[in-house]
C-alpha cells in the first residue's frame, strides 16, 4: 500500500515538473521571454500549491534568471505562497462591502473554529486561513471562499457550519464515500 | 403554446453561488417534460446587477425579471408563463415604471429606472462567452466602421470630441491620452525611438470594495477587446495586453474564450476584416498587489518585475512597456469606445455634466436595500443612487455616510448627498469619483474605524519605495489605533491631519498621495466622532471594542453560560442568581454577549 502511494506521489511529481518546462520552454524564447516570470511563477504555484526553493531554482536554471531576482519577485506578490496551504483555503473577504456587514467577526468566528490566525495551517493540514479583498459578490456580503466556492450572506454561526462541513465531506472522502467540495468546481 | 420565449439566467458571480447551475438543469429538465425544447431558448448572462435577490431569471418578450428563484419554483414557472402565457406574479420583480428607458429590456424593476447603460449595455443581456450574440447586437461593427471609414486621426478626434474621461480614477481626458501616445515614437517627436507600441487594458481593479470591472468583463468581454483593438489602431499598436487580477479566474476564463473566438472570426490577428492592420491581444495575470493598479507599477509587473513605480515623466505614453510608448486605459474607459464611435462623440457628450461627460458604472454596496452594479449619468446625485436606485438603507437604520474612491477617497456625510456625481464636485466635497466603489454606512460602522481599515489596507499595500508612504501611514495607523484604544489625546487628531497633509505631498505615487484622503476626510466631516473617543472615551457606534463595556441587565435568569464562555473569569454569580460581570478583569472580547440566549448582556 504504502510503496503504492509512493510510486504514485512520484508519478505525479515528476507529471508537474514535465508540465512546468514545457510551459517555461514556450515562453523562453518569445519576444521578452523574462517578462513571463510571473505568468510562469502563477503556473508553478498552480501545478504545485505553492513555491518552493527547489521549485525555485529550477525555474531560474530554466529561464536563466537568478534565483535571487526569482525570490524577490515572489515575494513581492501576495497571491504567491511560500509554504504548502492546507487542502481547502479559506479566504474571507475583508473588502469594504463585506467589512462593514460584519466581516471582522466572521473572521474572529473561523480563528477560533481552526485556532490559527491569518497565514496559519490547521494540525491536520485541512484548512489554511487567509485575507481577501472584494470576491466581487459584495451583494451577499459577508462573503467567504472554501477553495473556488464562494458562500454568501455569513455569519458567525453559519460560517462555522460551513466549515464543519468541509471537515465532514473530507472525512467522508478519504473513506472513499464522497467527493471533496473541491470536485464541485464551477 | 406557439410562441417563442428566451429565458436568461443570470450566470454572474453572485447568482453562481446561489445554485443557478441547479435552476438551469432543472429548467431544461421541465422544458423537456412539456416537450418545449424547441420553443423555447435557455440562455446565460452575466451580472444584472441585482445580485442581492438572485438568482435571477429573466423571461422574454415581456421582459419579466424573476428574483429569488429557487428550483422548487421552476415547475410553476413554466407551467405558467410558458405554457399558459401569464407571468408569476408571486416571483416577478415589479415596481413602477415611470422613467424607465429600460422597460424594453427589464421590464418596470425600479432599479434601472434612474440609470443609463453604456459601458454595461450588454450585461445581463448577451451570453458572455457567445461571440455571435455580441455580434447580433452591433458588435464589432464600429470596428468595421473604423477599419473602412476612418484615419486614425479621425479615430483620436472623436474620442477627444466625446469628452470621455479616464475611469481608472485620475479622469484625464482619453482623447489627449490617445493623441500624445499616437504622436510619440514619430519622426518628429522628441524621443523618436522605434515604431513599437503597446495598448494595455488595466483590469487590475484594486479597491478592496469593488467589482465593477470584473463584471464588466464577465459580462461583456468582447466590447473591451474592440475598444482595445480600436485604441491599437488609432496609436499605431500591434500587440494589446489586458492585465487582469489572477484573482478573477472567471473573468479571466471568458476573457481567454472571447480572444479566441474573435481571433476565429479574423477579428484579431493578421490584417484583420480583410485590411493591412494587424493587432493580437495576451492576457498577464497580476499577482495580488494593490500598487499594481498604478500604471508605471503596472508596467513593471507586466515587464516581469517587481511592481514598484517609478517617477513621472516620462509618462507611459512616450515611454513605456519595454521602453516604448504605451497607451493604457482602465475596462470601463475602453468598454465606453465602440458606442463613441458607432453613436458619434457628439452624442456621447450630450450626456452627463459639463465636464463629465457619459456615465458612470459603480459597484454600490454596504448598508444599502439593493445592492450591485449600476451604471448612471454623470450629474446624478448620491440621493438618487443610494435612494431611487439603491432603494436606501436597510433596517430603519439612519444614514451615515458614503464613501467613494476606495482607499484613495474620502467618506460624505448627509449634507453632500444633493452632490452630483462627477469628477469635480466630487472633489470638491472632499471625496474622489474614483474607480467607482460605492459603499453606503450607517449608524453601525464608527468613522474612526473607518479610517482605520483603509489606512491599513494602504500601509499594507505600500512598496515602501519612499519614506513619507511608508513610514508616514504606519505612523498615521498607530495614532489611529491608539484613538480607537481610547488613549488618543487632542493632539493626536492634529497631528493626524498634519501627518496626511505632508504624506500627499511628499510621496511619489498616487498611492502615498491620496493613503491619507479617507483619514483627513472623516476628520473633516465627522471631527466630532474623534473627539468623542478622544475625550469621552465612547465611541457611539460601539465598534472599538476597548471602549466598550458589556453589562448584565435584571433579564439574567443565571444560567451560567456567560460564565463558561468568559476566557479570562470575569463573570461571576452563581446559578439561578443574577450574574455581575468584573470591569476591571474584562477584555471586552464579546464572548458572553454572542452567548447570552436572554439578551440580558448589553452594550455600552
Ligand atoms: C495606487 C493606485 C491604484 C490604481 N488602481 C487602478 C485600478 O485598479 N484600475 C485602474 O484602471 N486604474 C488604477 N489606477 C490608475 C492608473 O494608474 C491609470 O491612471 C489608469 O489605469 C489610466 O486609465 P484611464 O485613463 O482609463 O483611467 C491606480 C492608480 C494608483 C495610484
Ligand atoms: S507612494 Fe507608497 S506605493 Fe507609491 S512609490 Fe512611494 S512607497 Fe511605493
Ligand atoms: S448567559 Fe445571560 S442569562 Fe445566562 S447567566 Fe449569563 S447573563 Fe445571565
Ligand atoms: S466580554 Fe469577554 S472578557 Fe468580558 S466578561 Fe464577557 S466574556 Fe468575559
Ligand atoms: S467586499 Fe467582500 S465581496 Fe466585495
Ligand atoms: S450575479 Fe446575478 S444579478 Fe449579479
Amino acid at each position: 500500500m504504502e510503496v503504492v502511494e509512493k510510486d504514485k506521489k512520484q508519478i505525479r511529481q515528476a507529471h508537474c515538473e514535465q508540465e512546468l518546462k514545457e510551459f517555461i520552454d514556450s515562453v523562453k524564447d518569445m519576444e521578452h521571454g523574462d517578462s513571463y516570470l510571473i505568468a510562469v511563477l502563477h503556473k508553478a504555484q498552480g501545478l504545485y500549491g505553492y513555491l518552493s526553493r527547489e521549485v525555485m531554482d529550477t525555474i531560474a536554471q530554466q529561464m536563466q534568471i537568478p534565483t535571487a531576482h526569482i525570490w524577490g519577485v515572489a515575494t513581492f506578490y501576495h497571491y504567491f505562497n511560500l509554504t504548502p496551504p492546507g487542502k481547502y483555503v479559506v479566504s474571507v473577504c475583508l473588502g469594504t462591502a463585506c467589512y462593514v456587514k460584519g466581516a471582522p467577526q466572521i473572521l474572529d468566528a473561523v480563528r477560533n473554529e481552526l485556532k490559527i490566525d491569518l497565514g496559519g495551517v490547521t494540525e491536520d493540514r485541512l484548512f489554511s486561513l487567509q485575507l481577501a479583498r472584494c470576491l466581487g459578490a459584495c451583494g451577499i456580503a459577508p462573503v467567504v471562499m472554501i477553495g473556488d466556492k464562494i458562500h454568501g450572506e455569513m455569519t458567525p454561526q453559519k460560517v462555522v457550519d460551513v466549515i464543519n462541513q468541509y471537515r465532514k465531506a473530507d472525512s467522508a472522502h478519504s473513506t472513499g464515500l464522497a467527493s471533496s467540495p473541491r470536485a464541485t468546481k464551477k | 403554446m406557439s410562441k417563442e420565449y428566451i429565458i436568461t439566467i443570470c450566470d454572474g458571480t453572485g447568482c453562481i453561488q446561489k445554485s443557478n447551475a441547479a435552476i438551469r438543469k432543472a429548467l431544461e429538465q421541465q422544458l423537456k417534460d412539456h416537450n418545449l425544447t424547441n420553443d423555447v431558448r435557455v440562455n446565460l448572462s452575466g451580472c444584472l446587477g441585482m445580485c442581492d435577490k438572485g438568482p435571477i431569471v429573466v423571461i422574454n418578450p415581456g421582459y419579466t425579471i424573476y428574483g429569488n428563484v429557487t428550483t422548487n419554483d421552476i415547475p410553476e414557472i413554466v407551467e405558467e408563463h410558458i405554457v399558459k402565457g401569464k407571468p408569476l406574479a408571486r416571483l416577478a420583480i415589479q415596481e413602477d415604471h415611470l422613467y424607465n428607458r429600460f422597460f424594453r429590456i427589464f421590464g418596470d424593476a425600479k432599479f434601472f429606472g434612474k440609470q443609463m447603460r453604456i459601458a454595461l449595455r450588454n450585461c445581463g443581456i448577451i451570453d458572455p462567452e457567445n461571440i455571435d450574440d455580441y455580434l447580433s447586437l452591433r458588435g464589432y461593427e464600429a470596428l468595421a466602421k473604423v477599419l473602412t471609414d476612418m484615419t486614425p486621426k479621425q479615430v483620436i478626434e472623436e474620442v477627444k470630441l466625446s469628452g470621455l474621461r479616464g475611469r481608472g480614477g485620475a479622469g484625464f481626458p482619453t482623447g489627449v491620452k490617445w493623441q500624445v501616445t499616437a504622436r510619440a515614437g514619430s519622426p518628429n517627436s522628441p524621443r523618436s525611438t522605434s515604431d513599437e507600441k503597446y495598448v494595455i487594458c488595466n483590469a487590475d481593479e484594486g479597491d478592496p470594495g469593488a467589482f465593477m470591472d470584473r463584471s464588466a468583463i464577465e459580462g461583456d468581454p468582447h466590447t473591451v477587446l474592440e475598444g482595445m483593438i480600436i485604441g491599437g489602431y488609432a496609436i499605431g499598436a500591434k500587440q494589446g495586453i489586458v492585465y487582469i487580477r489572477a484573482e478573477y479566474p472567471l473573468a479571466v476564463r471568458r476573457l481567454e474564450k472571447a480572444i479566441s473566438d474573435a481571433r476565429e472570426h479574423g477579428l484579431l490577428g493578421k490584417n484583420i476584416l480583410g485590411s493591412d492592420f494587424s493587432f493580437d491581444i495576451d492576457i498577464r495575470l497580476g499577482a495580488g498587489a494593490f500598487v499594481c493598479g498604478e500604471e508605471t507599477a503596472l508596467i513593471r509587473s507586466i515587464e516581469g518585475g517587481r511592481g514598484m513605480p517609478r517617477p513621472r515623466p516620462p509618462y507611459p505614453s512616450v515611454e513605456g512597456l519595454f521602453g516604448k510608448p504605451t497607451l493604457i486605459n482602465n475596462v470601463e474607459t475602453w468598454a465606453n469606445i465602440p458606442v463613441i464611435i458607432l453613436d458619434s462623440g457628439k452624442w456621447f457628450s450630450t450626456i452627463g455634466t459639463e465636464r463629465s461627460k457619459g456615465t458612470k458604472v459603480f459597484a454600490l454596496a454596504g448598508k444599502v436595500v439593493n445592492t450591485g452594479l449600476i451604471e448612471v449619468p454623470m450629474g446624478t446625485t448620491l440621493r438618487e443612487i443610494i435612494y431611487d436606485i439603491g432603494g436606501g438603507i436597510p433596517d430603519n437604520k439612519e444614514f451615515k455616510a458614503v464613501q467613494t474612491g476606495g482607499p484613495s477617497g474620502g467618506c460624505l456625510p448627509a449634507k453632500y448627498l444633493d452632490t452630483p456625481v462627477d469628477y469635480e464636485s466630487l472633489a470638491k466635497a472632499g471625496s474622489i469619483m474614483g474607480s467607482g466603489g460605492m459603499i453606503v454606512i450607517d449608524q453601525d460602522s464608527c468613522m474612526v474605524d473607518i479610517a482605520r481599515y483603509f489606512l491599513e489596507f494602504t500601509q499594507n499595500e505600500s512598496c515602501g519605495k519612499c519614506t513619507p508612504c511608508r513610514e508616514g501611514t504606519k505612523r498615521m495607523l498607530d495614532i489611529l489605533i491608539k484613538i480607537a484604544e481610547g488613549k488618543g489625546e487632542m493632539y493626536d487628531i492634529e497631528n493626524l491631519e498634519r501627518l496626511g497633509n505632508m504624506i500627499k505631498k511628499a510621496s511619489l505615487c498616487g498611492l502615498g498621495q491620496s493613503a491619507p484622503n479617507p483619514v483627513l476626510s472623516t476628520i473633516l466631516n465627522f471631527r466630532e466622532e474623534y473627539e468623542e473617543h478622544v475625550k469621552d472615551k465612547k465611541c457611539r457606534a460601539g465598534v472599538c471594542k476597548k471602549l466598550l463595556t458589556y453589562e448584565i441587565t435584571d433579564k439574567c435568569v443565571g444560567c451560567d453560560a456567560c460564565k463558561k464562555a468568559c476566557p479570562v473569569v470575569a463573570i461571576t454569580g452563581t446559578t439561578k442568581a443574577k450574574h455581575v460581570i468584573d470591569q476591571n478583569k474584562c477584555i471586552k472580547c464579546g464572548a458572553c454577549f454572542s452567548k447570552c440566549k436572554f439578551n440580558a448582556i448589553i452594550k455600552k
